[in-house]
């Protein structure tokens, strides 16, 4: 490792050491003019009355004032849930807000210092250590020694990584009022960008951009000569800046329903959630385009596209689950399984999550229009159920998570039902496959080893036949890394596609189904 | 058929492939399948990448563990020491006998030694088994230096595998280019070039001439044949392999270099037959063909044809179809399509066409007579296997070939369409005027191959 290299891990460490004591610093006081401005109206008076105790205490920790604040606003509610007032319980969730206006602290200051430290010193400490890369070594896979890192092979690094994640993720889901202080940072950018405070889902798209862009370029060193992968990685990186963050961004300036065009129902759950609908409806020609888009891309725009390029053209060069997976996830894609009991519970859960995003978004249309109260509160139930268990657990902590302990698309491979519908179409109607090249491959293993979505390419590889998988994202890996060009990612048509026998394997005696 | 018992020596790419194949139409047969290397089929072309960390051990394994069981096929870790061909019985090592109705030798090869004084030292080895990359693990740990010595395939792989973990390298190779007894003069070049480029020492036309130890046995230097001592810790010996049949020697079965074969597999012995590395054909079984086939894909033929023998009434001989080969110079890829020797004979023309840095190449060979294609060698550019077989097997001309050079390249997308500056140099060369068919833009936005 060259020196600058070494500075620049330094300095991504420093600037992540720093990002996660930032949580911690500072005071918090709470006043009852605060609380009047941020609980909604029907609350005002039971809120003020129910934290009165707090009120002008200062609080050096966030630990003690939400533990203050979570024991009071409980306390209030288990009284009335042992009373079954359910009308009464506050469902409402305030802590993040309340934690938030409490601070008292210098990142409200010097916001953009504290951000630069942070976070920006983590992003030029990055580039630091990925610019030199591969500098003056030649053009080929860079492989070497991934099995003996730490990192990469679930070691040490690997592990307290992976943890990391999780952590931030349940904290980041379920427990935001801890973080407050890393919210309050990104309030001035916020500003700027949409004219709102910033949410804690602003900073997470906001790393999770940067992520993208990052690591991004790395995957521009790592697969330097290989113009599949350049052009690729280029895509999943404009996608997510411009359609994921900046335009949504820009759509709440303009008093728009923060909208990512290129989120795909049923990825996107809660499309046809009333919210979201009336949003849409009620913005004029950009939402009605906003509903259509939609509606157009679901019906018309998968299938179209995805018979002419394979799911490829969703899951490899414009999703953003898929765009992290790509770029921060790489170091970690060959920690996916590879055995055929994998496969089995890939196929069930997969499609499981789709009959569930299926019915549950059948059930809110229906009571769309019919309204009814049981219908309702059934719907709710099932939203909640889903956006917990699959929209946060499933997709944030145990997708992202779980890179350095099971690879790169554990969501993807297991659990995204937009995956699954593109899959089915892929699997059956496609012109798409990865072509095996006759009899060239020495059954090496580096293309089922390298396939994050743990297909075991080499097994048609070896007998010669093409390999039309439903999950494959078309990341064009496998192609890269054999040693003997055996694979190649092609729209070449339907005839021939799926192959029993082998296209030709240099045998002219027999043709063996192998 | 039912109940025979076949055994087979050898869980490499031939004898698995037969065991497989077998097991495929033949439910009742007893299979068992011995080798005294793995307990399981692993792909031996993958042994550098473990070594280079990107693969583990488990990774090289084309079968999941249950797969044997699954299929029926035993699978028995020992060494056959002898085979007592008239009591059909094999003894294994540890004095165990087998018996057997079916044998079948697919023993493979092991690396060649060609007497060198000190070619027995500690530090000093060849790299075929899995007994010896962990050999290597253990040889080349901590060490400064390394000499290889061959320049073949085997000996850049092991360049590459010490490169990877920054060791400096001295590649000794006899011939005046890399890969020069197989590789046209101007392929050779630019992988010596591409050699250098990965800070490989290499020294052309230079051989080894002995090896120096120490008192504790252990490889110090080399001294080649211009007298210059290299000190080393580490020497790798890739000069070839031969078949591996030393346990065979005297058993009555006819041998040369490897086991005697007709083409239909079988030896002197009756119910016993040979087929992959360890084989040797008594005739060609083409003219462009060697009577000893050691390479993975023929291997996997051999199988292949042999279980349908062995499973069929109709017995078939060993056709191979056009020959075909590829392999890695470092991050140089190559691909061979029909015949392409080293040097032209006086009945071959050959058109080659190379990219200004160096790294792609291709090679097409006619018969200067006829015009007919006769083979391809190709640099960095991935062909399409049956685009080439198809060529050849029908006898295209050059100019067929050149015109339809779009459809043969195997490269993946939005790599640069080299065949168009190919086809260019063709036309000027041969005051030709060939055109590729026009592809309309649709078809070029959907990515159609037709
Ligand atoms: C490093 C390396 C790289 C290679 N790369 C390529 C390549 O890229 N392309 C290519 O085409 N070819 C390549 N080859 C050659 C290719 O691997 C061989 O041609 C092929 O593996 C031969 O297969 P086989 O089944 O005949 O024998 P093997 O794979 O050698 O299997 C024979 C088995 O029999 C066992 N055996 C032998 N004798 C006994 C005994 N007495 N008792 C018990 N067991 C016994 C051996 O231990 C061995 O496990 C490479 C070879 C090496 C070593
Ligand atoms: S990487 Fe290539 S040669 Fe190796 S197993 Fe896969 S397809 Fe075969």
């Amino acid at each position: 490792m060259r020196n600058i290299q070494k500075f620049g891990l330094a300095l991504f460490i420093i600037g992540l050491l720093i990002f996660s004591y930032i949580p911690f610093i500072g005071d918090y006081q709470l006043n009852v003019q605060l609380v009047e401005k941020l609980v909604k109206e029907e609350h005002r008076e039971v809120m003020t009355g129910i934290l009165e105790p707090m009120y002008d205490k200062i609080y050096t920790s966030n630990f003690s004032f939400i533990r203050d604040f979570k024991e009071l606003f409980n306390a209030y509610n288990q009284d009335l849930k042992d009373q079954q007032a359910w009308d009464k319980v506050i469902w409402d969730n305030y802590a993040f807000s309340v934690t938030k206006a409490a601070a008292i602290n210098p990142v409200q200051e010097h916001p953009y210092k504290y951000f630069g430290v942070s976070i920006i010193l983590g992003v030029i400490g990055g580039l630091m250590y990925i610019m030199p890369l591969y500098r003056n070594e030649p053009e080929g896979i860079k492989n070497n020694g991934i099995y003996f890192s730490s990192m990469k092979a679930r070691g040490v690094l690997g592990i307290f990584t992976g943890t990391y994640l999780i952590l931030f993720y349940v904290i980041l889901y379920w427990l935001p009022e801890y973080m407050t202080n890393l919210v309050i940072m990104v309030d001035p950018l916020s500003e700027a960008l949409s004219g709102n405070e910033a949410s804690q889902w602003f900073l997470y798209g906001l790393v999770y951009t940067l992520a993208i862009l990052v690591m991004g370029i790395r995957m521009f060193k790592k697969y330097k000569g290989n113009a599949y992968q350049t052009i690729r990685t280029g895509s999943v990186m404009f996608f997510q800046l411009a359609f994921a963050f900046l335009l949504p961004e820009i759509l709440v300036l303009f008093n728009m329903p923060w909208h990512d065009f290129k989120n795909i129902w049923p990825l996107d759950y809660s499309f046809f959630y009333e919210y979201r609908i009336e949003g849409m409806v009620s913005s004029g020609a950009l939402g009605m385009f906003m509903l259509i888009w939609g509606i157009l891309l679901i019906v018309i725009g998968v299938p179209l596209l995805t018979y002419f390029y394979g799911k490829r053209w969703y899951c490899s060069w414009v999703c953003g689950c898929g765009g992290l997976a790509e770029t921060l996830g790489d170091p970690y894609r060959q920690l996916s399984d590879k055995s055929l009991k994998a496969w089995k519970v890939e196929r069930y859960l997969i499609h499981g999550v789709l009959v569930f995003a299926v019915v549950m978004t059948a059930l809110t249309i229906v009571n769309y229009f019919m309204k009814f109260d049981l219908l309702g509160q059934a719907t709710n139930q099932l939203h909640s159920i889903y956006g917990f268990a699959i929209g946060s657990a499933f997709a944030g902590v145990i997708g992202t998570g779980f890179y350095p302990f099971m690879g790169n698309r554990v969501w993807c491979r297991f659990g995204c039902p937009l995956a699954a519908y593109l899959g089915i179409v892929q699997r059956f109607k496609s012109r798409f496959r990865i072509t095996t090249n006759g009899g060239q491959c020495i059954s090496c293993g580096n293309c089922s080893t390298y396939c994050e979505m743990g297909i075991d390419v080499r097994w048609y590889a070896q007998r010669g036949q093409n390999i039309v998988r439903s999950s494959c994202v078309g990341c064009g890996v496998c192609s890269a890394v054999c040693p003997r060009g055996v694979l190649k990612l092609e729209n070449a048509g339907e005839e021939g596609r799926i192959n029993e026998m082998p296209i030709i394997i240099g045998n002219k005696s027999i043709s063996v189904k192998s | 058929m039912n109940n025979r018992k076949i055994v087979i020596i050898g869980n490499g790419i031939s004898g698995i492939t037969c065991a497989r194949n077998i097991r495929k139409k033949d439910n009742e047969a007893e299979i068992l399948v011995i080798s005294g290397e793995t307990e399981h089929f692993f792909s031996r072309t993958a042994l550098m990448y473990i070594y280079m960390g990107h693969m583990k051990y488990e990774h090289t394994k084309p079968y999941e563990d249950w797969f044997w069981e699954k299929n029926r096929i035993k699978l028995l870790k020992a060494w056959i020491e002898f085979v007592d061909f008239p009591k059909k019985q094999l003894i294994c090592q540890d004095g165990k006998a087998i018996s057997y109705d079916i044998l079948i030798l697919a023993t493979g090869s092991r690396p060649n030694k060609i007497g060198w004084p000190g070619q027995d030292l500690k530090g000093v080895q060849g790299l075929y088994s899995f007994q010896d990359l962990e050999l290597m693990e253990e040889n080349t740990k901590g060490i400064k230096k390394a000499v290889i010595v061959g320049g073949g395939l085997i000996g850049i792989e092991m360049a590459e595998m010490l490169r990877s973990r920054n060791v400096p390298v001295t590649f000794l190779v006899r011939e005046r280019n890399f890969w020069d007894n197989v590789l046209p003069e101007e392929e050779a070049k630019m992988i010596n070039k591409h050699i250098l480029e990965h800070e490989i020492d290499l020294q052309l036309d230079t051989q080894l001439d002995e090896i120096i130890g120490d008192d504790e046995g252990r490889v110090t230097a080399v001294v080649t044949n211009k007298g210059k001592k290299i000190n080393c810790e580490f020497v790798g010996l890739t000069v070839g392999v031969v078949p591996n049949i030393g346990f065979l020697i005297g058993s009555g079965l006819e041998t040369s270099k490897g086991i005697l074969i007709d083409h239909f597999f079988r030896t002197n012995m009756p119910n016993v037959y040979a087929i992959g590395d360890c084989a040797e054909f008594r005739e060609l079984v083409a003219e462009d063909r060697k009577n000893i086939e050691q390479v993975w894909y023929t291997g996997r033929m051999h199988g292949e044809i042999l279980a349908h023998n062995l499973t069929s009434q109709n017995q078939v001989p060993y056709m191979p179809g056009p020959w075909f080969n590829s392999a890695k110079f470092l991050d140089i890829e190559y691909q061979t399509y029909g015949q392409v020797p080293p040097k032209q004979d006086s009945y071959t023309d050959s058109f080659f066409w190379n990219d200004a840095k160096g790294k792609v190449s291709i090679r097409l060979n006619y018969n200067k007579d006829s015009n007919v294609f006769m083979g391809v060698n190709a640099l960095g550019w991935r062909l399409r296997h049956d685009f080439f077989d198809r060529a050849l097997t029908e006898k295209w001309t050059i100019d067929q070939v050149m015109g339809n050079l779009d459809k043969a390249s195997f490269n993946p997308e939005f790599y640069k369409p080299y065949y168009q500056a190919v086809l260019k140099d063709y036309n000027s060369l041969k005051g030709n005027n060939i055109q590729f068919k026009k592809v309309s833009l649709f078809r070029k936005l959907i990515g159609s191959r037709a």
